[in-house]
């Protein structure tokens, strides 16, 4: 069984955004793309409204904590009933009164199922559940911006959160309270219920995805006939995401829960766990927006690791297959990956991607782009990564020395040359013999590798002449053939006509 | 030919195989690129037992590879020998269309959709029928997915056992557990529905339709949409009402706003596909609704149909339509706001004036038109100004060039330069329609300042526009009006300034002709070959190349020869360079 552990804590009622952009004091002159465009917010009503008929007048209930016993259960369903309702925030002087009234009557609701016992009972369920989706459930509007750009646009903030905001801590009050009891719920928080719960992680308002997030994870927690369903449709938004749209906000919120979940997960790995991992978490590196939930999904790609060792030649062989051929931003975020993998991998996995992945580091060694080039040699400041190294000396040399060796002599940056000196002569003193031999052999090894690229544009020379001949013989072939159709057709017709004159 | 068939021996297969197996991606690119070269080299045979098994089994590589695999194998079929051994390429070409990476399955079902007709019917049900059901039955979603788009190339040629399977395999596929392959099928049903025989299409499709058009998710519903658009042009029209309509209303009230924008995208194909009887009494309210949509992106995908909408209304009832139902919901769209909403109406727009009649136009459009002249956003002037054509012919242009005028000297002005850009762009035209002398009275002055302008695109563009002026008024309105204008500016202290004249001569002095050339402009670049700016002077050598072909022969031997002689002795190398060009170029040497 798996036991989801706890989310690492982070208040909802205060939700820490990850939305400070900490490039917001760039000074390169350009104005930002977001500053250009907060003038044009624009104005218009919420598809929420759209079929809610005349606006219903609401008049302020008395307080539950005035309530005696009796009524308690009565007023507290009226006031989800009054809740219900729905206002306007975009017109933000609507009907004022009311808007004070359903705020009250949240706060009221929130306050009482988090602080006294015995109010959750059965018949409630239903109540409360209808009043959560009637609030939380909408279509999401159209971003205001098409080419949003999480990292460098500030997020569209929705309107009614003032109401919105009470509803979901009334929701996760709701689940965490002691009275809470999952068979009751399950029969109101269905499939249906969670995957509209889930399109909800698309919102831009991170806010309210930081609410969903939690409450995503309680439900998963408590409701356990519900889980297979969560992991499932996260697998499909995640694989909507990589091969179809390309863009949903709530990526970095769900792989937080995931991280979670895969920690809970009981050994041995399911093949559906695993199948998670190398169809959905390995593509995932190769989203546009990685920047964004990079971390979380770095997390959960060790936390795999972590449980089951056997994964790591998957994981490693993914990432070396998706690795990014024009950003350098992104290579740079893979090589931080690669070293949180090589922190807790074991050296019997080790010598298993030891090959493939020294040939992609020192690619990324000789790359231009110093901070390519750079974050790849602090590998060698790795105290356990160097140990191996070390281990796989006799392989992993050889792979890499040729790459060092010309880098050192042609890099156009000097913190590049200076750190491969400090590799090269952390080697030399591992295998002195090794790097002796191979200095020596260097001006050979070039040489062979000319000499077989001179051999390859020989062999595509001979094809193409090769191909030049081919052709030139079947088109003669053809020719020769229609020739003789023809032939053979004039034959005929002569024949033919010979045959009728002679009728 | 006996020589070429030795030549074999040379390529054994690993050789070949090394190359596609070559370490650096780009190579291996560049070898799989090279495929059809290969598999000449090693004749039909040997590439149908050989090369095609090594793809097969072997290659697993990098989408970039796989994509240029999959779009090598749909042409391939002369290289394994022709239409009878076409079903070779099946085994790679089915592996391929189960990879992840949507790009290289596309590509695979493109590839096999292209050969599912070098097919013989029977080789059809052999071999491609069964890859059709193999894959439709896959575990993983891709494969589930790329079958989708290969029924319908198969099921015009098979026997009716099989179009019964194929049927039952599709309607599987359109209650798949994921979204990803109802999808497919949804975006696919359209295509299906055209091959299959009409009873097929009200008892098999028609009921998929309306499942998938209430799918749970959004991105179902609205491909469905599209469907319903082709499914409704297939049935006669007596059974419109009862079988697609139902739906077609719903996905216009649905209660996601994407359905709802793709029926205003659809909305043109829809209106031809349910006839005129259907489109009074349903389509006209429906697009109604959409134009005063809650959400902006709604409301814009529908402005954009409002011309090809009223214009496809039946002739009867078309006027009274559009002046009671349309007409009132353009009237507010034209202050809405949403600048996308206003300008993909402004783009539109004018075309109802030749659908509407003088006297209509005039009295309900023109005040909607002068409107948007004023708008706020650059988008829905330009808009606007670049539909007059369509208004010029109903009214004449003279009823708006009261207010065109300030309209376009606020863009001619515009900050941002593309802006300024655009319209420039559309002067010529305008000037056509607005007659010379409007032009000279209100329009020249504007055309002169964008000569000096500080954006060069913009001063480029405005060199071009007086050679279209003058094309359009001829060569002695330019020598009247422009010519003097652009001489003066030669002596002006900016040396920028100063070579906006010579680019102004390369561009007119062809329309202007011999005569004005060599009297007028001519004079004016020599005299410029002396100015103390290098850059103004290799100009000089510039013009004076493009113009020499102009020119008469005694002019370019008596005054340029020595002109261009004396740059080609220049101290800076550029004027050097560009002087001995033109020498040779004009053959003076």
């Amino acid at each position: 069984m798996e036991t989801p552990t706890k989310l690492p804590p982070s208040s909802p009622s205060s939700p820490t955004t990850g939305f400070s952009v900490p490039s917001a004091e760039k000074v390169d002159g350009f104005p930002r793309r977001s500053m250009r465009r907060a003038r044009q917010r624009r104005s218009h009503s919420s598809s929420q409204f759209r079929y809610q008929s005349s606006q219903v007048e609401l008049t302020p209930l008395p307080l539950l904590k005035d309530a005696p016993v009796a009524e308690l259960h009565d007023l507290f369903c009226k006031k989800l009933q009054q809740c219900c309702v729905l206002f306007d925030f975009l017109d933000c002087v609507a009907d004022l009164k009311g808007k004070e009234i359903k705020r009250a009557a949240l706060n009221e609701l929130v306050e009482s199922v988090a602080t006294s016992r015995g109010v959750l009972i059965e018949p409630l369920y239903p109540e409360a559940i209808k009043m959560i989706s009637v609030n939380i459930f909408r279509t999401l509007p159209p971003s205001e911006n098409p080419e949003f750009d999480p990292e460098e646009d500030e997020p569209a903030l929705e309107a009614s959160w003032p109401h919105l905001q009470l509803v979901y801590e009334f929701f996760l009050r709701f689940l965490e309270s002691p009275d809470f009891q999952p068979s009751l719920a399950k029969r109101y928080v269905d499939q249906k219920f969670v995957l509209q719960l889930l399109e909800l992680f698309d919102s831009e308002d991170p806010r309210e995805r930081e609410y969903l997030k939690t409450i995503l994870h309680r439900v998963y927690g408590k409701l356990l006939g519900l889980r297979a369903y969560i992991r499932k449709q996260i697998n499909n938004i995640f694989l909507r995401f990589i091969y179809e749209t390309e863009r949903f906000n709530g990526v970095a919120e769900l792989l937080e829960i995931l991280g979670s979940i895969i920690n809970g997960f009981a050994l041995p790995l399911k093949s559906e766990h695993k199948q998670f991992l190398v169809r959905v978490l390995i593509p995932l590196h190769t989203a546009k927006s990685l920047s964004i939930f990079h971390a979380q999904l770095a997390y959960c790609v060790v936390q795999f690791m972590e449980k089951d060792a056997t994964v790591t030649e998957h994981i490693i062989r993914g990432l070396l297959r998706y690795w990014p051929k024009t950003c350098t931003q992104k290579e740079v975020m893979f090589l931080g990956e690669i070293e949180e993998i090589l922190d807790v991998i074991e050296p019997s996995q080790f010598i298993r991607v030891q090959e493939p992945l020294f040939k992609q580091i020192a690619a990324c060694i000789s790359s231009p782009h110093f901070q390519v080039a750079e974050r790849a040699l602090y590998f060698w400041n790795n105290e356990y990564i160097l140990s191996l190294i070390e281990e796989n000396c006799q392989v992993i040399l050889p792979l890499v020395f040729g790459t060092l060796y010309r880098v050192s002599k042609e890099h156009w940056n000097q913190t590049i040359i200076s750190l491969i000196y400090n590799v090269l002569k952390t080697f030399m003193e591992m295998n002195s013999k090794l790097f002796d031999d191979l200095t020596a052999s260097y001006k050979v090894e070039k040489q062979k590798e000319l000499k077989k690229e001179r051999e390859r544009v020989e062999l595509w020379r001979n094809l193409e002449d090769l191909r030049e001949r081919r052709l030139q013989s079947l088109t003669e072939a053809s020719r020769n053939q229609k020739n003789l159709q023809e032939r053979e057709n004039t034959a005929k017709s002569q024949s033919d006509t010979s045959a009728a004159n002679t009728t | 030919m006996a020589g070429a068939e030795g030549d074999d021996s040379l390529y054994p297969i690993a050789v070949l195989i090394d190359e596609l197996r070559n370490e650096d991606v780009q190579l291996r690119l560049n070898s799989i690129k090279k495929l059809s070269t290969i598999a000449l080299a090693l004749g039909v045979e040997r590439t149908r037992t050989e090369l095609l098994p090594f793809l097969t089994d072997t290659i697993y590589d990098e989408d970039e590879v796989l994509l240029a695999l999959a779009e090598q194998l749909g042409s391939f079929t002369v290289l394994v020998g022709g239409p009878e051994f076409v079903h070779c390429l099946l085994p790679p070409l089915e592996s391929l269309a189960t990879v992840e990476e949507t790009v290289v399955r596309d590509k695979a079902v493109d590839s096999l959709r292209k050969i599912s007709q070098e097919h013989s019917p029977v080789d059809l049900e052999v071999h491609f029928v069964p890859l059709v059901k193999r894959l439709a039955s896959g575990d993983w979603f891709t494969s589930r997915t790329s079958a989708c788009g290969l029924f319908s190339v198969c099921y015009p040629r098979v026997s009716s056992t099989v179009k019964a399977e194929i049927r039952q395999h599709f309607r599987t596929l359109c209650s798949d557990d994921t979204p990803m392959v109802r999808r497919a099928a949804a975006s696919k049903l359209g295509e299906f529905a055209k091959v299959l025989e009409l009873d097929y299409v009200k008892s098999d499709i028609i009921p998929l339709f309306t499942a998938l058009a209430s799918d749970e998710q959004d991105s179902v519903r609205l491909l469905a949409v599209e469907a319903g658009v082709s499914i409704a042009t297939l049935l006669p029209q007596e059974d419109l009402e009862a079988l697609v309509m139902p739906t077609l209303r719903q996905a216009a009230e649905d209660k996601s706003w994407r359905v709802r924008y793709m029926v205003a995208d659809k909305f043109s194909e829809l209106q031809k596909a349910v006839g005129p009887e259907i489109t009074k009494n349903d389509l006209v309210p429906a697009f109604q609704n959409l134009l005063k949509d809650c959400e902006a992106e709604v409301r814009a995908a529908a402005a954009n149909k409002v011309k090809v909408f009223c214009e496809n209304l039946p002739e009867d009832s078309r006027e009274t339509i559009i002046m009671t139902h349309i007409l009132p919901c353009v009237k507010e769209l034209v202050s809405d706001t949403n600048q996308h909403v206003k300008s993909a109406l402004a783009s539109v727009i004018m075309g109802l004036s030749t659908i509407l009649g003088k006297d209509n136009t005039v009295e309900h459009l023109l005040p909607l038109f002068l409107a948007q002249l004023k708008d706020e956003c650059p988008e829905v002037r330009l808009n606007i100004i670049s539909n007059l054509d369509c208004v010029n012919e109903v009214i004449g242009i003279r009823q708006l060039s009261q207010s065109l005028l300030p309209a376009i000297v606020e863009l001619a002005e515009d900050a941002k330069w593309r802006v300024r850009l655009a319209i420039i762009e559309y002067m010529p035209l305008l000037a056509g329609q607005l007659g010379v002398e409007f032009f000279d009275e209100k329009l020249n002055s504007l055309c002169m300042a964008w000569l000096i302008d500080h954006v060069y695109a913009i001063r480029e563009a405005a060199t071009c526009n007086l050679m279209k002026l003058v094309e359009k008024f001829g060569a002695e309105w330019a020598q009247n009006t422009i010519v003097p204008k652009v001489l003066g500016m030669a002596n002006d202290s900016n040396y920028l300034h100063r070579m906006t004249t010579l680019f102004c001569i390369n561009a007119l002095s062809e329309a202007c002709g011999q005569e004005i050339t060599t009297k007028h402009m001519l004079p004016v670049v020599l005299k410029m070959s002396t100015d103390q700016v290098a850059n103004v002077r290799f100009n000089v050598a510039k013009s004076l190349q493009k113009i020499g072909p102009v020119l008469e022969s005694s002019a370019l031997q008596a005054e340029v020869k020595p002109v261009l002689e004396k740059l080609s002795t220049d101290q800076d190398m550029d004027v050097k360079y560009f002087a001995l060009e033109a020498i040779s170029v004009l053959a003076l040497a």
